[in-house]
C-alpha cells in the first residue's frame, strides 16, 4: 500500500499515487455500502472522535457513518457547546483528549491552521473535516471518486470551479489535487470572490461564466457564503443568479455530457438552477453524498493501517 | 434621405486639433463628408451659409445634475434639455444624486423615460453604492446593461475604504467606469471655503486643500490594486497633479476633470458671501485656478464640464455656510469657457478637446468629433458675440449662477443633435 501518511491534514502533501490508492480503497466501500449487511472489521477496537467546532451535519454525518460501519466506537462532540466556551484553548483541549486515548480524531474549525495546530499536540491520527478557508481533502476526494467514475478517468479534463472560490475550502482542495492530476482548471466568479494571486497557481481565469463553460467536461458549482461575508461581496442575490449561476442556458456551453457538482448545501436560485440539480442526467450531486461515506472509510482504513503499523514498529523497538 | 450642408465654416476638430474653414455634409443625421475647400452644394441639400463662424462638435457635459426624481421644481429632463440646446450641449451625462438616487435598475428605467422629454441625448451614470450611503454596492452588472455609463456617488465618497476595494474590484470585472471625488471627507466635513487669509477674514469655516490630496492619494492606491477604470470628477488644486500624473504614467487607467467655475473663477469671487459662489469642493487660490488651466492645456486634465447644479431660491437665500452648493452651467460652459480662449490660455480645438471628445472617448460614446461617420450633433457660435448675461434669461428651472452680470462673450448660433435643428439663437 502506497499510502503512508501520518494524518489528512490537506491534498498538498499526498502525491498522485497516495490519492490513486485511496480511491481504488473507496471503490471497495462504494461496493461493501450498496450491500445490505454494511459492514467491515477495519476499526475494530479503535475509538473515532469527530470534533466539530463549527456546524456541519452532512459531513459530520458522513463521518459518524463510516467510523461506525468500520466498527469503531465513535463519539461525536459539539465543540460549540462545549469547554470552549469556557474559555479552554485549543491546545488543552487535545491535551485533555490525548489523555483519553482516541485512535481517530476528525476535526472541523472555523480558523484555517486549527487542525494541523491540533496534530501537533496529539498521539492519533487526525483527519481535517475542513478549516476555515484553508481546506476538505475528503470533500476534493469524494469529488475525485465522483468524476472518475462518471467520465472513466482522472485526468487531462477541463473542469469548471465556480463562484465563491474566495470563501472555500472545498475550491482550494480541489485545485490541488486536480491540478496534480493534470486537468485543466477553470475558476470562474466575479473578481470580489476570486483570492488573490491564484492567477498564478495554474489556472484560467474567467469572469464571463459562458466563456469559461465552454467545453467544460465537469462543472462544480460552490455555495454562495454568505456566512463568511462581512459586507457586500456581491450586489444582489439575483444579480448573481443571472452572471454565474448555473442555468439550463450556460450549461448547454459545456461539453454535450458534462457533469454537475455541488458540494451542498446548496442554495437553489442563487448559485445554481433547482432543475439542474434535480437533473439526473446531468447532476451528480447526489453521487457526490454516497462517495462521502466510502471515501471517508478508506481514509480512516488507510490511516488505522498507518497508525497499528507505527505502533507496532514501536512496541518492536521496545522489545528490542 | 436628408441631407444638410453647412458651408463657409470655422470648423473646429478636437480630434486633428485643427481649426480652420471648410465645409461640412450631414446625411441622415450622420457628418457624411468634411472638407477644406468650398464645394458646390449637394442637390437637395439644405445649405446654411455659416458667415465664418465656428463649427464644432456639440459639448458633452459631464455631471450635470437634473431634479428628476424628487426636485423638479428646481430641473425636469425638459428644462434642462431646453437649456443645454441652448448652451451647445448635445449630450448631458446625468447624474444619480437624486432623491432617490440612481441605485437600481427599475430607477434607471425610470429616467431613461422620463429622458424622452428633452431634446438633446441625455445618459446617466448610476450611484456606486445603494442609497448613496457607501455601505453596499448597487447591481453594477444590471446597471451596465440597462445603459448606465458610469457609477458614482457624486461627492460624498465612499469612505470605507474596504468597501469602495470591493465595488472597485467587482467593477473591474465588469469593465465598469467608477467615477471619485477625491477628497478625505472627514477632513471636508462642514467646510464651505478654501483655508486661507480669505476664509479666515470672513470667518468661513473652510477646508485646506490638502483634503483632496488625501482623497487623490487614497483613491489611487486602490485604483492600483485592483486595475478598475476610474475617472476623477474634479480635481482642483495643484497639490493633487503630482500623484494623479505618477499613476498615470505608470499605466493605471485613470482619467480626471474639472469644472468650468473653478477653471475660471476663484476663491476671491465669493467676495460679500455671495452664495451663487459656494462650491463642492469650495473655489480655490489663483495660483491654484491657473495651475488646472495649463493642465487642461497639457492635457493632464481630459474633461471639463459644468457640473450644473440647480438650485432654487430657497436654497440659496441663506447665510453662506449653510447655502446650498453649486451652480447652473448648461448655458453657461461655452461663453465661460471662451473666457480661457480669449485669455489665451487655452484654442479653441484644445477647449472642444475636453468638452467634447475625451467625455465622448471615456464614456465610449460616438459624438464628440468632426469625422465622418460620426453623429451630427453639433453646434455653430460666434466665438466674439459679446453679451451680459441676465440669469433671468437662462432656460434652467434655476437661475442660480456666478456669472449673472458677468461680461461674457461667444454665443451660440444653432444646435444640432443628430442632423435635426434643437436650437436657433439670434445672429
Amino acid at each position: 500500500m502506497s499510502f503512508r501518511a501520518r494524518h489528512l491534514l490537506g491534498i498538498d502533501h499526498l502525491s498522485p499515487q497516495e490519492i490513486v490508492a485511496l480511491l481504488d480503497l473507496a471503490e471497495e466501500y462504494v461496493a461493501l455500502n450498496r450491500r445490505t449487511i454494511k459492514h467491515s472489521d477495519a476499526l475494530s477496537g479503535m475509538t473515532q472522535i469527530n470534533m466539530f467546532f463549527e456546524n456541519s451535519t452532512r459531513t459530520q454525518a458522513s463521518f459518524e457513518l463510516a467510523g461506525k460501519r468500520l466498527g469503531a466506537d465513535v463519539m461525536n462532540m459539539s465543540m460549540q457547546t462545549s469547554s470552549v466556551k469556557k474559555g479552554e484553548t485549543l491546545i488543552d483541549t487535545a491535551l485533555t483528549l490525548n489523555a483519553m486515548h482516541p485512535d481517530l480524531l476528525v476535526v472541523r474549525h472555523p480558523s484555517s491552521g486549527a487542525v494541523n495546530l491540533l496534530a501537533e499536540k496529539v498521539n492519533c491520527a487526525v483527519i481535517n473535516a475542513g478549516d476555515g478557508r484553508h481546506e476538505h481533502p475528503t470533500q476534493a476526494l469524494l469529488d475525485a471518486l465522483t468524476i472518475r467514475r462518471a467520465k472513466g478517468r482522472l485526468q487531462r479534463l477541463t473542469i469548471a470551479i465556480c463562484g465563491d472560490i474566495a470563501h472555500s475550502r472545498v475550491a482550494r482542495s480541489n485545485l490541488i489535487l486536480l491540478g496534480k492530476m493534470e486537468n485543466r482548471i477553470r475558476l470562474i466568479g466575479p473578481n470580489t470572490l476570486m483570492p488573490a494571486g491564484v492567477a498564478e497557481m495554474g489556472v484560467e481565469l474567467f469572469q464571463d461564466m459562458r466563456e469559461g463553460l465552454k467545453g467544460a467536461d465537469v462543472v462544480m458549482m460552490l455555495r454562495l457564503q454568505r456566512e463568511r461575508m462581512d459586507g457586500g461581496f456581491i450586489p444582489s442575490e439575483r444579480e448573481y443568479f443571472h452572471r454565474w449561476g448555473l442555468d439550463a442556458e450556460k450549461l448547454a456551453l459545456a461539453a454535450p455530457d458534462a457533469i454537475v457538482m455541488h458540494p451542498g448545501p446548496m442554495n437553489r436560485g442563487i448559485e445554481i438552477d433547482g432543475t439542474i440539480a434535480d437533473d439526473i442526467n446531468r447532476s451528480v450531486i447526489q453521487d457526490q453524498v454516497e462517495m462521502g461515506v466510502a471515501v471517508r472509510m478508506a481514509a480512516l482504513d488507510l490511516l488505522a493501517r498507518n497508525l497499528r503499523a507505527e505502533r507496532g514498529r514501536a512496541a518492536a523497538g521496545v522489545m528490542v | 434621405m436628408t441631407q444638410t450642408y453647412f458651408t463657409n465654416a470655422r470648423l473646429i476638430d478636437p480630434e486633428g486639433q485643427t481649426d480652420q474653414q471648410g465645409s461640412l455634409l450631414v446625411r441622415d443625421g450622420v457628418i457624411e463628408a468634411i472638407s477644406g475647400v468650398q464645394e458646390p452644394a449637394p442637390e437637395g441639400a439644405t445649405v446654411i451659409d455659416c458667415d465664418g463662424k465656428a463649427l464644432a462638435p456639440g459639448l458633452i457635459d459631464w455631471g450635470v445634475k437634473i431634479g428628476e426624481p424628487g426636485e423638479r421644481h428646481k430641473e425636469s429632463f425638459r428644462s434642462a434639455g431646453r437649456a443645454a440646446a441652448a448652451g451647445g450641449v448635445t449630450t448631458i451625462i446625468a447624474r444619480p444624486d437624486t432623491m432617490p438616487p440612481i441605485d437600481t435598475p427599475e430607477a434607471l428605467e425610470f429616467v431613461t423615460r422620463r429622458a424622452a422629454d428633452a431634446p438633446v441625448n441625455i445618459r446617466h451614470m448610476s450611484s456606486l453604492t445603494k442609497a448613496r450611503e457607501g455601505r453596499e454596492m448597487v447591481e453594477i452588472g444590471f446597471l451596465t446593461d440597462a445603459g448606465a455609463v458610469a457609477f458614482t456617488d457624486g461627492v460624498r465618497p465612499v469612505t470605507d475604504s474596504k468597501i469602495l476595494h470591493r465595488c472597485m474590484t467587482y467593477a473591474r470585472g465588469l469593465d465598469a467606469l467608477i467615477v471619485g471625488h477625491p477628497q478625505d471627507a472627514s477632513l471636508s466635513r462642514g467646510a464651505a471655503a478654501t483655508s486661507g487669509k480669505f476664509a479666515s477674514l470672513y470667518g468661513i469655516p473652510a477646508v485646506s486643500p490638502m483634503a483632496e490630496v488625501m482623497g487623490m492619494d487614497r483613491d489611487l492606491a486602490l485604483v492600483q490594486m485592483t486595475g478598475c477604470r476610474w475617472h476623477a470628477d474634479q480635481i482642483t488644486v495643484a497639490a493633487s497633479l503630482p500623484a494623479f500624473e505618477r499613476a498615470r504614467s505608470a499605466g493605471l487607467d485613470v482619467t480626471a476633470g474639472i469644472s468650468i467655475h473653478h477653471l475660471t473663477l476663484n476663491e476671491f469671487d465669493v467676495g460679500d458671501y455671495r452664495t451663487f459662489f459656494r462650491f463642492t469642493p469650495p473655489l480655490r487660490s489663483e495660483d491654484d485656478r491657473q495651475a488646472m488651466v495649463q493642465a487642461v492645456a497639457d492635457g493632464v486634465i481630459d474633461v471639463i464640464a459644468s457640473f450644473h447644479t440647480p438650485q432654487d431660491e430657497e436654497s440659496k437665500r441663506l447665510p453662506f455656510e449653510i447655502a446650498a452648493p453649486g451652480a447652473v452651467g448648461l448655458q453657461t460652459l461655452l461663453p465661460a469657457a471662451l473666457r480661457l480662449y480669449h485669455q489665451g490660455g487655452l484654442s479653441l480645438p484644445q477647449l472642444w478637446r475636453a468638452m467634447s471628445l475625451n467625455p465622448a472617448k471615456r464614456l465610449g460614446l460616438p459624438g464628440g468629433r468632426l469625422s465622418k461617420g460620426a453623429p451630427a450633433d453639433l453646434v455653430l457660435f460666434d466665438p466674439n458675440a459679446p453679451f451680459v448675461l441676465d440669469r433671468f434669461s437662462l432656460l434652467s428651472k434655476s437661475k442660480n449662477t456666478p456669472f449673472d452680470g458677468a461680461r461674457l462673450e461667444g454665443r451660440v448660433l444653432g444646435t444640432w443633435v443628430a442632423g435635426q435643428s434643437v436650437f436657433k439663437g439670434d445672429a
